[in-house]
């Protein structure tokens, strides 16, 4: 079980969060004209990477917010957690 | 009664405490504190079991956890409790144990026969001989492997032990209490860690126990004693006995098996059977010691062959001898302690040492001793079935390759040593590549993954000396670094008499013409042959080695038959071990029960139940409950001898007619605040929110990204920015953590925040034409009327006193109301509403005429919306806005959800209007068509109508609006039934709507 460290409330184990897939997509905003494809690429594909992910977690047996985890897909080595306002472009 | 092989003066066990217990229906007894490995021994009792494969006679082998023989199966009142090693279980009052895997009886077993058709059972034998042909397999393959396989029976019957869990965190957890795990507790603990010290035994001390070492001025055994007792009074230190830490997961979280109530006797079960324990450690000290390997030769596997520590142990810790005239057979000094214990015991033992002519303190111990000892000599076979009776033993050429001068010798039992082998399966687990070791022909661990260290004898350090400084070292620079603190101890001097040294000899070669079975693999009967086998077959890679054979695949996974295996693939490969590598260790490191691992999670209690306010009225009112979710839902009120269908259509009827009230508790409810609350839920939402006035309610429908719906419900303007949203019951967590999602991660610019109120408030449905008579009475000060309290309308008002919050919505299509309050005054609403509501004919109702009411007004629910359909299936189109963007919105445009021929929801009638529908059937054009019969689509919900009085279905099918008025057929292949039916509206009653209006 993982040990998730949670910039709002500290280290926790995986079971008080859900885990909400890449972090890194960004949803096109609303009231813009897109292609098929775009819309597609935004619903369904995702990367798979083996090693460094950024993706979401959810502390919903926490403080209920969502954070960034930087982990590694294998090693499941997390370098660096986040808050919901950071790392975004 | 006495025991011809108890020792008088010697062991652990508590002679004032005899305890009886029954080993195959057959009485014995023993003394507290025994293993029911060393009671029966002490009886003099040997065979305990047949092996896997041939049925071959087995006895004991070692002492604790790396046992592979003595496998038995505990049973009490009908309880079985299988797997159940004898070396490990200690005995209490009445306990009884019986041998597996054998039958009709342990001591004549006709599955032997396979002993003696051995030539049929080589490697790999399942997958040869039970391949063909395959209409074999379920009439006689399957049941003769049945019978032939496992080790006991799982019981049938409902475990009702109690099994804990507890999670723990600590700075320093420490796996085993020998020397290393000792002095590292002592010296983290002194220098401030918290500290958690676990034994799997239940005596602290590891090897401390059984070997004759001194450790400053004291034995080795005292010394562990007062260190012991000094940890366990301190109080940042946990000390846990039979305690198996057997799991090394992610993030260095340990799990360990601790065996509470396994030793004690039914009557004392005030205490659960077992705890597991979920350890989080910011480091971790491996110290689980090593395991001895056995030497191989012929029949190696005869009871009465066993580890020579393990009959060391037998005697220092239970006072029990293995046998009177032992024979030790060693290749290093180890089993010169053995051989010095039995010595000191009044028993005369031979040791015959494969070494030429090695030295040590204590070689010339047992020589002064007056104990004989043959070097270069070997044991080539024991003899005797069911026990050792005596042995073939040789001289062996210093290339360890010819034998001579055989001779037969007679013994009782043979104790082997062929060195030590760290255990590094928790090293391994955590993720530690292990290296081979040539000084020692094994593998250690090699570099740190998670924060791990591995110390002592299972980290390669066979010296007392080295393992005690590295082990002191260890605990003071962990806790430093943890800790900053510099208590430092000082470490104790230590003497020891015997040396490290081994001879690299571990298989002893067959004399000519002679074809002894040579085991490698004592639990899965694995043999010299099969491995030779499995490499001429052409298996090369150790890990296909391991599945074809099965070597180390057993309940003891290999703990002491791997190193040999691989020698010997590494013999015939002429390859050396590291290049042959080592099958990967997995958890658990020995076997956990599966009750352990579910905890109190069994049963109704494997998941919460949650109640309304309101259960105690539905319980004292006859309710019959469902499950919804984790709810607990009234189904049906009980009125005398009513079925179900019977209630629930009274139930529905009085809805219709009268007035009704339905617990609506369960409803998710969110608070959605905030000065863009509106904006917000326009994005959430399909249809349009902007406009909607305060003291008004609105339907509505949200959509994942990919189109699909989501979820539906209700949601309120309270005040200028305060919505009071609902959801399904189902859907209520996953409907806040959407919002969530969007709030904090899509749109954080939206100053909005929701919050779950599904637990502050108790809702009561007030359906019927009769329910706004009631409302009136309920609520005397606030105005009711239709322009008071319009559809869609919302109010607070006074409850007798109470605060309460007035939805006019409808599920039912009636004239209907939701009335809510404060949960703790929930109770007080109902029962005034119910009192109240006599005189208008109320009644209560539960879920399954809630149904009937939304399927006859063709309101969707979650078997409508179930995570494939798109607004448009479900007839919703009409809440999508075209103006706006929202949730989803894109997707709606994709080919797949717009074709015309899209499936939609339909209401379906049976023509004979008696025959009811099964859900789930298919609704298809010809039910004679050639299978597979292509369907239009499936029935999602079905009732019968009140208002028709005939059965009522709805449907989603395949371009559904063009389908209605025409007849098809529905086709149930589970119940065996095909209904001829009409397609109809699925607004078969008041579809204007005219009711709710009124
Ligand atoms: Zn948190």
């Amino acid at each position: 079980m993982l040990y998730i460290f949670c910039p709002h409330c500290g280290s926790r184990s995986q079971n008080e969060f859900a885990y909400g897939g890449d972090a890194t997509v960004k949803r096109p905003e609303l009231n813009k004209e897109i292609s098929d494809q775009e819309w597609n690429n935004f619903v369904y594909l995702r990367k798979s990477p083996r090693g460094k992910h950024l993706e979401l977690w959810h502390h919903i047996s926490g403080c209920r917010q969502w954070i960034k985890v930087e982990r590694d897909t294998s090693t499941h080595e997390i370098f660096k957690t986040y808050k919901a306002d950071e790392l975004t472009k | 009664m006495s025991q011809d092989f108890r020792l008088d003066n010697i062991g652990k066990v508590n002679r004032n405490k005899k305890i009886s217990f029954t080993f195959n229906k057959k009485k014995y007894f023993g003394y507290e504190g025994d293993t029911i490995a060393s009671a029966l021994i002490a009886n003099g009792v040997h065979l305990v079991g047949r092996s896997f494969k041939y049925h071959r006679p087995r006895g004991f082998f070692g002492v604790g956890v790396d046992e592979p023989y003595a496998i038995l199966q505990l049973e009490r009142n009908n309880e079985r409790d299988p797997n159940i090693r004898a070396t490990e279980q200690e005995i209490f009052e009445g306990l009884e144990v019986k041998s597996v895997n054998c039958w009709p009886s342990v001591n004549f077993d006709i599955g032997a026969i396979n002993n003696f058709l051995k030539m049929f059972f080589p490697a790999g034998f399942y997958y040869k001989t039970f391949m063909w042909p395959p209409s074999f397999w379920y009439k006689i393959y399957e049941p003769f492997i049945r019978m032939a396989a496992g080790f006991g029976e799982a019981s049938i019957k409902h475990d009702k032990e109690r099994y804990e869990h507890k999670y723990e965190y600590c700075d320093l957890l420490i796996t085993g209490s020998g020397p290393s795990g000792l002095a590292s507790a002592y010296a983290a603990a002194k220098n401030g860690a918290r500290v958690i010290l676990a034994e799997d035994k239940p005596r602290y001390g590891g090897s401390l126990l059984t070997s004759d070492v001194n450790i400053g001025n004291q034995t080795g055994a005292e010394w562990s004693e007062k260190i012991i007792t000094e940890l366990k009074s301190m109080s940042n230190v946990i000390v846990k006995n039979r305690s198996q830490v057997f799991g090394y997961y992610d993030h260095n979280m340990l799990v360990m098996s601790e065996r509470i109530s396994d030793h004690l006797p039914k009557t004392q079960r005030y205490l659960p059977k077992q705890r597991l324990w979920y350890i989080r450690a910011k480091e971790v000290l491996i110290s689980s010691g090593s395991i001895e390997r056995p030497l191989v030769f012929g029949n190696n596997d005869t009871p009465g062959v066993m580890l020579s520590s393990a009959a060391k142990e037998y005697m220092k810790v239970y006072g029990v001898l293995v046998g009177k005239k032992p024979l030790i057979f060693t290749n290093n000094d180890s089993g010169y302690e053995t051989a010095i214990e039995f010595k000191k015991n009044g028993v005369n033992p031979l040791i015959l040492d494969t070494r030429k002519d090695p030295s040590s303190d204590i070689i010339s111990e047992a020589k002064n001793l007056g104990i004989e000892i043959k070097f270069s000599h070997v044991v080539v076979a024991a003899k005797g079935y069911k026990k050792v009776k005596s042995a073939d033993i040789a001289k062996i050429s210093d290339n360890k390759k010819d034998l001579s001068n055989i001779e037969n010798i007679e013994c009782d039992c043979i104790c082997v040593s062929g060195f030590w082998t760290p255990s590094i399966h928790l090293a391994s687990q955590s993720g530690n590549k292990s290296e081979f070791n040539e000084k020692i022909d094994a593998f250690i661990p090699k570099k740190s993954k998670q924060k791990e260290h591995t110390i002592g004898s299972a980290n390669g350090k066979f010296t007392l000396e080295e393992t005690i400084k590295e082990a002191f070292d260890k605990g003071y620079e962990i806790s430093n670094k943890i800790t900053e603190n510099n208590n430092k101890v000082s470490i104790p001097t230590v003497v020891e008499k015997k040396s490290t040294e081994h001879d690299k000899f571990w298989c002893v070669p067959l004399p000519k013409g002679k074809s002894y079975k040579r085991f490698l693999d004592f639990q899965n009967d694995v043999a010299v042959t099969d491995i030779e086998l499995a490499l001429r077959e052409g298996f090369r890679s150790i890990e296909h080695v391991k599945r074809y054979t099965t070597l180390g695949m057993a309940t003891d996974q290999g703990k002491t038959s791997n190193l040999n295996g691989l020698q010997l693939v590494s013999d015939i490969e002429n390859k050396v071990v590291p290049q042959v590598g080592h099958t990967t260790f997995r958890p658990p490191y020995t076997p956990v029960s599966i009750g352990a691992i579910v905890g109190r999670e069994v049963g109704k209690h494997s998941k919460p139940t949650r109640k309304s306010p309101m259960h105690e009225w539905h319980e004292k009112n006859n309710a019959v409950f469902v499950d919804a979710g984790v709810w607990l839902r009234p189904r049906y009120y009980k009125q005398g001898n009513e079925t179900l269908f019977e209630a629930s259509k009274r139930e529905a009827k009085n809805v219709r007619k009268n007035v009704g009230v339905c617990d609506v508790t369960t409803l998710g409810k969110i608070d959605v605040k905030g000065p863009d609350a509106a904006e917000f839920l326009n994005r959430v939402y399909t249809n349009a929110w902007l406009k909607l006035p305060v003291g008004k309610a609105r339907y509505g429908v949200m959509l994942r990204e990919d189109g699909i719906v989501m979820d539906d419900g209700t949601t309120t303007r309270i005040s200028e920015n305060h919505y009071h949203m609902t959801t399904t019951t189902a859907q209520a967590a996953n409907v806040l953590s959407h919002l969530e999602y969007y709030l904090q991660l899509v749109w954080p610019e939206l100053n909005v925040n929701v919050v779950s109120t599904t637990e502050q408030w108790a809702g009561a449905a007030i359906a019927g034409p009769n329910s706004r008579a009631l409302l009136m009475k309920l609520f005397p000060n606030t105005d009711v009327s239709n322009e008071g309290l319009p559809f869609m309308g919302y109010k607070e008002g006074d409850l007798f006193g109470i605060p309460a919050k007035i939805y006019r919505i409808s599920f039912s299509g009636e004239l209907a109301y939701e009335v809510n309050v404060e949960s703790d005054f929930g109770n007080f609403m109902w029962e005034k509403i119910i009192d109240i509501g006599k005189e208008f004919q109320i009644q209560p109702y539960g879920t399954e005429a809630l149904s009937t009411l939304r399927i006859e007004m063709g309101h969707v629910a979650g078997s409508e919306l179930d995570g494939r359909t798109i607004p448009h299936d479900a007839s919703l189109e009409g809440l999508v806005s075209k103006k706006k963007d929202f949730i989803g919105k894109r997707s709606l445009s994709r080919s797949a959800f717009t074709k015309p021929d899209r499936e939609k929801i339909v209401g379906v009638v049976p023509l004979d209007k008696t025959t009811s529908i099964p859900e789930g059937s298919y609704i298809v054009k010809d039910p004679n068509a050639k299978l597979p019969n292509p369907k239009l689509g499936h029935v999602s919900a079905s009732c019968w109508s009140v208002e028709y009085d005939n059965p009522f279905s709805l449907a989603i099918i395949k371009d559904g609006k063009n389908m209605i008025g025409q007849k098809l057929f529905a086709m149930s292949p589970l119940k065996n039934k095909t209904i001829p039916v009409e397609i109809v509206s699925s607004h078969y009653v008041d579809p204007e709507g005219k009711r709710v209006r009124a």
